[in-house]
Order: structure tokens, then C-alpha cells, then sequence
């Protein structure tokens, strides 16, 4: 369904991404793990149009992606949550979740999309008149997660979902990802914390220093010796 | 109380109205875009020589020549971003500040090319009321009402609408923005409209009050920067309250100091301020 | 050192020769004028070129040229002796706001906003005591006829452009042997990164207050001279914003980051107003004006360098990266 051949992309003169190839099906969970700086997050921003790829095709079910501005591309339905979740402090939980639905195609169904977020996530019904800020990191992941859950898009993005939280809420976050593989989004993640994304993934792509060194199921992964040595400390 | 000090405090609150209409625009255009328009008010004179031109030159009823200017300042506010601002945008801040210093001397002395520098007015004058031994100038006590009526729909669209909700949620994180769906382009172009509205809503309150010449924009100028400063650059509310604290300050100086050195003495608190308080004295 | 001889060797002959042939008196007139600009601006630029952009050394131009006019007319104090003290002045002045705004690390922004709101205090002050500066109407400095120079009045246009030119050299002088110096290196450092410099033991406030100062006095000293040449003096054109932004205009049009260029800024600025009144007549005001705003626009948009900013760097076939990042 997503599917990038030979993406380069980077920041200024520093090339970050060299000659990706990437495939995400339908209804499947793919992980990308690797080391800090090794352009895990430039992938994401690259498939979401943040920034413009510098060569290759991003195509999201046969369609040209690559190189559109992000507002373009979260319509044609791919929702991005960001590293450290970036709500919008200053805004209501409601209104957060609205501004998700602010493409076209949402914005008709406000009602019943908050009414099917605030089922998936009681708590924010709870929360949804306090800021954002207030709320505590676990809540605020759930928050952004319904946020980008707003746009009802074909593939979820997200970028260090456990990232800066307590142990015991990481957990939680990856119980909520596991939640939204069951309504069956299909969702591309990027993570440090391997083990535990590896229990929520199929498949995965380990990126070192912009490039694709390995690929492979969740358990080939797993099993895999380098990644063992190097990743999982075994 | 002496009835003095109470009219110059009544006038000054009834001042702070158009203040805040200005202030609110141009905080806005800082909040959002993240530039300072130099030249915000220079839109309120071009809004000011529209109306007499409608007006007092076309003979269209007043009401219609000042919609017609709100309708032309709106869409010269939105032209002055992208024609001069988006090219800019990632530039150092310092030369947004310049390419609207630039626009400032070019919608004056185009002013002056067209108009002359003479005073001109449109020739209504609304006269004043008396209450209890005090004069209110009914202008004045009009402007205010509008420019509370402006605000609040502004409050209105910027609370519900989804493009109100976009623009609140830019100036809290731009880089973001697009993630949601917003086009920022357009977030911009809107800001700096609606920044222009109120500017051209200002010119058709304050050519009821003032004379219309080509530096008209001078005497409003620095103050309203300086509301937005107070209250905080960006700060919508804060700025909604300077604009009436720096008003009074105004009037109360003017009644005890002098009306000449009044304002001199508001930019004084203001520099002040900026030493102790650089991010608006509602800050914490 | 040898370039700046040869430069100064230059600029005295082409100033015999000029002397010498004769100029006609509005070209001496544009002449005077263009160097006192010139170096009004080549003194904000001692501070603008770090970055630190003063919108209010208009103030200063008015304390200058006020000063001395007022201890003239009234107490009868020669402005030979005016002339320093208008200066100290405006140094006091820039102490009392540079120093907390350094101090607090009042930057940006916020500088050029604190910095134009003492200009207009400056302006509004002067309107305000009419009784003893003629408010709007300006003031007119009392004719010394007998022995103008013993009051700083030029009996003819070529005595004002000689002291025009001596003190346009000075102020070249001060700009290079500041560019050489230990407080540019800091003040350069400063520019990028303020944390930075601190840590490398470089006290950045006192650096920064250091070159305000000294920008100030040249600002004021130019007021002065300026308000002695025109013998007239008024709050609109010798003080106030709208002045603050035509010396940061100038000096950025003409590029900051070079000796000449401000200077060549105020040249072309005066040369455009000029040329514009006399093409179009006092028919059209505001026309000259008009096209003046129109490329300071385009300038800011296409030639952040400035005019010789960037024709400099073509000839050198390269672009500095510092004046790009900060202008």
C-alpha cells in the first residue's frame, strides 16, 4: 500500500536518508528500529511531506506522494504522530482531537469521529474540556494518537510513541497500539525500545546511518544475531 | 473624584477601544506569523483616505464607503503577506521588520503623492454628550462599542471555526501545522487578512475623530506596538488589556503631566517594562 | 595600513581638485550632506553590523544637533564646547537604556523596539518643551557673523565640506580600528551565539554597551555638524523614528558589512531624493519618497547585501556567509 523506492532525503547540505526501499501492506504493523541519528524520524517526515524527498517515489496505493506538502498528504490519508507528541498545549483535549479533523472529509462527521475516539480512549472524554498541557505523558500520547486518529486515515505513522515516559505507561502506549492494530489500521512505527515493539509489529527495518541494513519478520528480527548482539544485549 | 480626572479617565477607557482593535491585529499577525508589521497603521490611513474618497469624493453613503474600505483594507492585508512577507518568511526576523519599514515609507509618501500633505476630513462630526458636568465624545463612546463588538466575533471565529482553531494552534507550534491537514499558506493569508479588517475597521471608527494626513499612521503606530509589547507579543488577551492600561496611563499623565509629554511618558513605562518584563507584564 | 594611505592619499587629492576646479554650490551642498550621512550611518553600523539593530538613533542625531544648538542660543556656550558635551550626552543616554537592555539581555526584536521607543521619548520631549526648542517649528542656531567658526558656523560650502570630510575620515578610521579589534572578535562571537561567548570568559553586555556608546557619540557628533551646516534644526528631521529607520536604511541599502557602505547607502538614498525633487518639482512630493520605499522593499527581498555589499562580493566572486546569516 505504501511503498518507497530508492528515497534520499536530508536537512540543508547532510543527507540523512540514502536510496530507501520500503513496503507497508495493508493491515499490517511494521516497525523501524536503529540507533539515535540514524534517520529514523527523517523517514517518517519524508512520508509525511514535512520535508521533500531529494530523489526517489513515495507512492501511497499507486499514487505519487512524494514531494506534496504534508496538509496534501494527511488528506490523501496518511496521519503522522509526531515525536514527543506535540499537542497543542494552549488548546482543549476537544479541540486538539477537532483540529485532527480539520481535512475536508472529516470534517463532516466531527461528531461521530469524537464519539468513536472518546470510546477508544474513555479517558480523554473525561479530560477533553481541560488544556493539553495539563494532561499527564500517557495521557497526552493517547491524546495525540486520537488526534491523528481523527483524520480516519489508511496508514498511522509514529514516531517514538514510548518515548520520555515511565516505564510502567510505556506499556500502556504499547497496549494502545495493539488497540489500534485491532480496529485495524495499518500502522508504520519507529522505536527504541525494540523488545517490546517487536511483540506489536509483523515486520521490521533496521535503519543504520540512513540506510537499510536489515529486513524481516518480527521474529526473524528477533532471532537475528546481530540484532541480538546489538540491540537486544543478548 | 474631580469630574476632570474622571472625563479623562472615561475618555481614556473609551480610547483604549480602537487600541485594542489594533493591538489585537497586529498581536495576531505576531502571534501567528511571527513578524512585526512596522506598518500596521499605515493600513488604518489608507483605510481613512478610502472612506473620504468614497465618501467625500464619490458621494457614497457613509456606511457603504466604510464597508467598502474594511472590504479594501482586508484585501491589502492579505496582499502585504504574500507579496511581501512570504518571500521573507525565513529570513532573519530583523529583515521582515525592515521590508515593512520599506512599505511604511511607501504608503506614506505614496499618500502624500496622492493626497498632499494636507489635513483633510470627511466632515461629520458627532457631537459630544454631556453627562453630569463631564463631556464624552459620542465618537469615541461609538468606537468603543464597535471595536468590543469586533473583538468579541473575532473571539467567536477564533474559538469555533476550524480555520479560527487553526490559527490559534499555528501560534502555539508552526512546524506541525501541516501534519493536521492546514495548509499554512492559506493560515497566513487569513491572519494577515483579518488583520487588515481590523485595521480598516479602526479607520472607519478614528476618521470620525481625527483629521486624515499621510503620517496619521505615526501617532497610533509605536503605541499599538508598544500595547502588544506590554501584553505580550502574541498574547491576544494581554494585549486586549494594555491596550486599555496604556490608554489610561496616556490620559491619567496627560491630566496630571501634560498632554504634550503624555505619550512620552507611556513609551517611557514602556522601555521600562521591556528591561523587567520583556515578554508582557502578564507574564509569569 | 598601506591600503588605508593610499585610500586616504586618494581622498585628498580628489579633494584639491575638486577645491581647486570649483564645484558648483548644490553639488558641495548634496556633497556636505552625503558625508555627514555618511557617517551618522557608518556610526550605527559600528553597532548594527553585530547584529544589534538600534532603531533609534535618531535620538541620538536629535540630542546631538539640539544640544548644541540650545547651549548656544541660550547660555552662549561655543559649540566647540557644545559639541562634546551633546555627545556625552547621548552617551548617557545610551548607557541608561543600553546598559539594562545588555544587562537583561534585551535582544532582537526587542531591542529594535525598546531603542525606537527612546526616539520617540527623544522626539516627544523636544515637541513638548517648545518654550526653549520652538517645538515643531524648529530652531534656527543665533548667527555668529563676525567669526562664524569660532561657533561652528561655516562661512561657505567649502569650509562645511572640509570639516564634513575630516570627520567622515575620522569615523572611517574609528569603523576599520574597531573592525581590528578584540570587542569586534567578541561582539562577532556574541552575534551567533551569546551563551557561547560567556563561557569563553567574554563579558558580552559591557562589550555590547562599549561599541553602543561609541556609536552614540559618532551619531551625535554627526547631528551636530548637520544641524551647524543647515542652520536649522527641527524635531521631524533631526530626531524621532522616521529618522532612526532612514540611518538603518541607508547603512543597510549600501551594506553594512563594509567601510564604504553605508556611506554609499546615504549616497544613493540622498542622490535618489534629489534627483526625484528636482525631476518632478515640488508637483509631485511624496513622489521621490515613494519609489525610495518601493526599493527598500525589493532591496530586502533580492539584496539583503546591501548595494556595495553585493556588488563587493561579486567582484570577490563569493558571498559571506556572516552577512548572509545576519542580514
Amino acid at each position: 500500500m505504501l511503498e518507497l523506492k530508492k528515497v534520499s532525503a536530508g536537512y540543508g547540505a547532510f543527507k540523512a536518508l540514502f536510496d530507501i526501499d520500503m513496503s507497508v501492506q495493508a493491515g499490517e504493523a511494521v516497525g523501524v528500529i536503529g540507533p539515535n541519528g540514524a534517520g529514523k524520524t527523517t523517514l517518517l517526515r519524508v512520508i509525511s511531506g514535512l520535508i521533500r524527498p531529494w530523489s526517489g517515489t513515495i507512492t501511497l496505493n499507486g499514487q505519487e506522494i512524494g514531494g506534496k506538502p504534508a496538509y496534501e498528504i494527511v488528506a490523501a490519508g496518511i496521519a503522522h504522530v509526531p515525536e514527543n507528541r506535540r499537542l497543542f498545549p494552549r488548546l482543549t483535549v476537544e479541540e486538539n482531537l477537532k483540529i485532527g479533523a480539520f481535512v475536508h472529509s472529516a470534517r463532516g462527521q466531527l461528531r461521530e469521529r469524537l464519539a468513536w475516539v472518546y470510546d477508544l480512549f474513555p479517558r480523554l472524554k473525561e479530560r477533553r474540556n481541560q488544556l493539553a498541557e495539563t494532561l499527564s505523558g500517557g495521557e497526552q500520547q493517547m491524546c495525540a494518537i486520537a488526534r491523528a486518529l481523527m483524520s480516519r486515515p489508511t496508514i498511522l505513522l509514529m514516531d517514538e510513541p514510548s518515548a520520555g515516559l515511565a516505564p510502567v505507561i510505556v506499556d500502556q502506549v504499547f497496549e494502545l497500539v495493539q488497540r489500534i492494530r485491532e480496529e485495524g489500521f495499518t500502522v508504520l512505527i519507529v522505536e527504541q525500545n525494540i523488545q517490546s515493539l517487536l511483540d506489536v509489529v509483523e515486520r521490521a527495518y533496521l535503519l543504520e546511518v540512513g540506510t537499510i541494513k536489515l529486513a524481516g519478520t518480527a521474529a526473524e528480527m528477533r532471532e537475528h544475531p546481530f540484532v541480538r548482539t546489538a540491540y537486544l544485549g543478548m | 473624584m474631580d469630574t476632570f480626572l474622571l472625563e479623562a479617565m472615561i475618555n481614556g477607557i473609551l480610547l483604549g477601544g480602537v487600541f485594542a482593535l489594533l493591538t489585537i491585529g497586529l498581536n495576531l499577525i505576531f502571534g501567528v506569523i511571527d513578524v512585526v508589521w512596522i506598518a500596521y497603521t499605515e493600513l488604518v490611513m489608507v483605510g481613512m483616505y478610502a472612506i473620504y474618497c468614497l465618501y467625500s469624493g464619490l458621494g457614497l453613503p457613509l456606511l457603504v464607503a466604510c464597508l467598502i474600505a474594511v472590504a479594501f483594507v482586508t484585501v491589502l492585508g492579505a496582499l502585504v503577506h504574500f507579496l511581501i512577507i512570504a518571500p521573507i518568511l525565513d529570513s532573519p526576523p530583523i529583515n521582515q521588520l525592515l521590508a515593512t519599514g520599506g512599505l511604511l515609507f511607501f504608503l506614506q509618501s505614496f499618500a502624500t503623492l496622492l493626497f498632499t500633505t494636507d489635513f483633510r476630513n470627511i466632515g461629520v462630526r458627532l457631537p459630544s454628550l454631556q453627562l453630569g458636568g463631564m463631556f464624552i465624545s459620542t465618537a469615541r463612546l461609538l468606537a468603543f462599542i464597535v471595536a468590543l463588538i469586533a473583538v468579541t466575533c473575532l473571539y467567536l471565529f477564533l474559538k469555533y471555526t476550524y480555520w479560527g482553531l487553526a490559527i490559534r494552534a499555528i501560534a502555539q507550534d508552526r512546524h506541525i501545522i501541516g501534519l493536521m491537514g492546514i495548509d499554512q499558506r492559506w493560515a497566513y493569508g487569513i491572519t494577515s487578512a483579518i488583520g487588515g479588517a481590523l485595521a480598516g475597521l479602526a479607520a472607519c471608527l478614528l476618521v470620525l475623530q481625527y483629521d486624515i494626513q499621510p503620517f496619521i499612521g505615526n501617532s497610533f503606530g509605536p503605541i499599538v506596538w508598544m500595547n502588544c509589547v506590554f501584553g505580550g507579543l502574541g498574547n491576544l488577551v494581554g494585549g486586549f488589556l494594555s491596550a486599555f492600561i496604556v490608554s489610561e496611563i496616556i490620559a491619567i499623565s496627560g491630566y496630571y503631566i501634560s498632554t504634550d509629554l503624555s505619550y512620552a511618558c507611556a513609551f517611557a513605562a514602556f522601555i521600562v517594562i521591556m528591561f523587567f518584563k520583556p515578554r508582557g507584564i502578564f507574564s509569569k | 595600513m598601506k591600503r588605508n594611505l593610499l585610500f586616504l592619499l586618494g581622498v585628498v587629492v580628489i579633494t584639491a581638485v575638486l577645491l581647486l576646479i570649483g564645484v558648483p554650490v548644490y553639488t558641495m551642498h548634496i556633497l556636505v550632506q552625503v558625508l555627514l550621512w555618511g557617517a551618522i550611518c557608518s556610526g550605527w553600523t559600528l553597532l548594527g553590523r553585530f547584529g544589534i539593530t538600534s532603531m533609534g538613533h535618531g535620538a541620538f542625531v536629535g540630542i546631538g544637533a539640539y544640544g548644541v544648538v540650545l547651549l548656544w542660543n541660550h547660555l552662549g556656550i561655543t559649540p566647540w564646547l557644545g559639541v562634546p558635551i551633546a555627545a556625552a550626552a547621548a552617551m548617557l543616554l545610551a548607557f541608561a537604556v543600553g546598559y539594562p537592555c545588555f544587562k537583561l539581555r534585551v535582544v532582537g526584536r526587542n531591542f529594535s523596539l525598546v531603542t525606537m521607543a527612546m526616539a520617540v521619548v527623544v522626539q516627544l520631549t523636544i515637541i513638548a518643551a517648545r518654550d526653549v526648542t520652538g517645538g515643531s517649528l524648529g530652531l534656527t542656531p543665533k548667527a555668529q557673523t563676525s567669526a562664524p567658526l569660532l561657533a561652528l558656523q561655516f562661512p561657505n560650502k567649502n569650509v562645511a565640506f572640509l570639516f564634513a570630510l575630516g570627520f567622515w575620515l575620522v569615523v572611517l578610521w574609528v569603523m576599520t580600528r574597531l573592525n581590528a579589534s578584540m570587542t569586534s572578535l567578541s561582539l562577532a562571537a556574541s552575534a551567533e551565539q551569546e551563551d557561547a561567548a560567556e563561557a569563553i570568559g567574554i563579558n558580552v553586555a559591557r562589550e555590547k554597551l562599549k561599541v553602543l556608546l561609541l556609536s552614540a557619540a559618532v551619531t551625535a557628533v554627526g547631528g551636530a555638524l548637520l544641524g551647524q551646516y543647515l542652520m536649522y534644526i527641527n524635531p521631524e528631521t533631526l530626531s524621532g523614528s522616521p529618522v532612526s529607520l532612514q540611518i538603518l536604511y541607508a547603512s543597510i541599502a549600501g551594506g553594512m558589512y563594509t567601510v564604504l557602505g553605508p556611506t554609499i547607502g546615504s549616497g544613493l538614498t540622498l542622490a535618489l531624493t534629489e534627483s526625484l525633487r528636482v525631476l518632478f518639482g515640488t508637483r509631485f512630493i511624496g513622489a521621490a519618497n515613494t519609489i525610495y520605499g518601493l526599493m527598500l522593499i525589493l532591496f530586502v527581498i533580492f539584496m539583503p547585501q546591501g548595494i556595495w555589499g553585493t556588488i563587493l562580493s561579486k567582484l570577490q566572486g563569493r558571498t559571506s556567509r556572516r552577512a548572509r546569516s545576519l542580514l
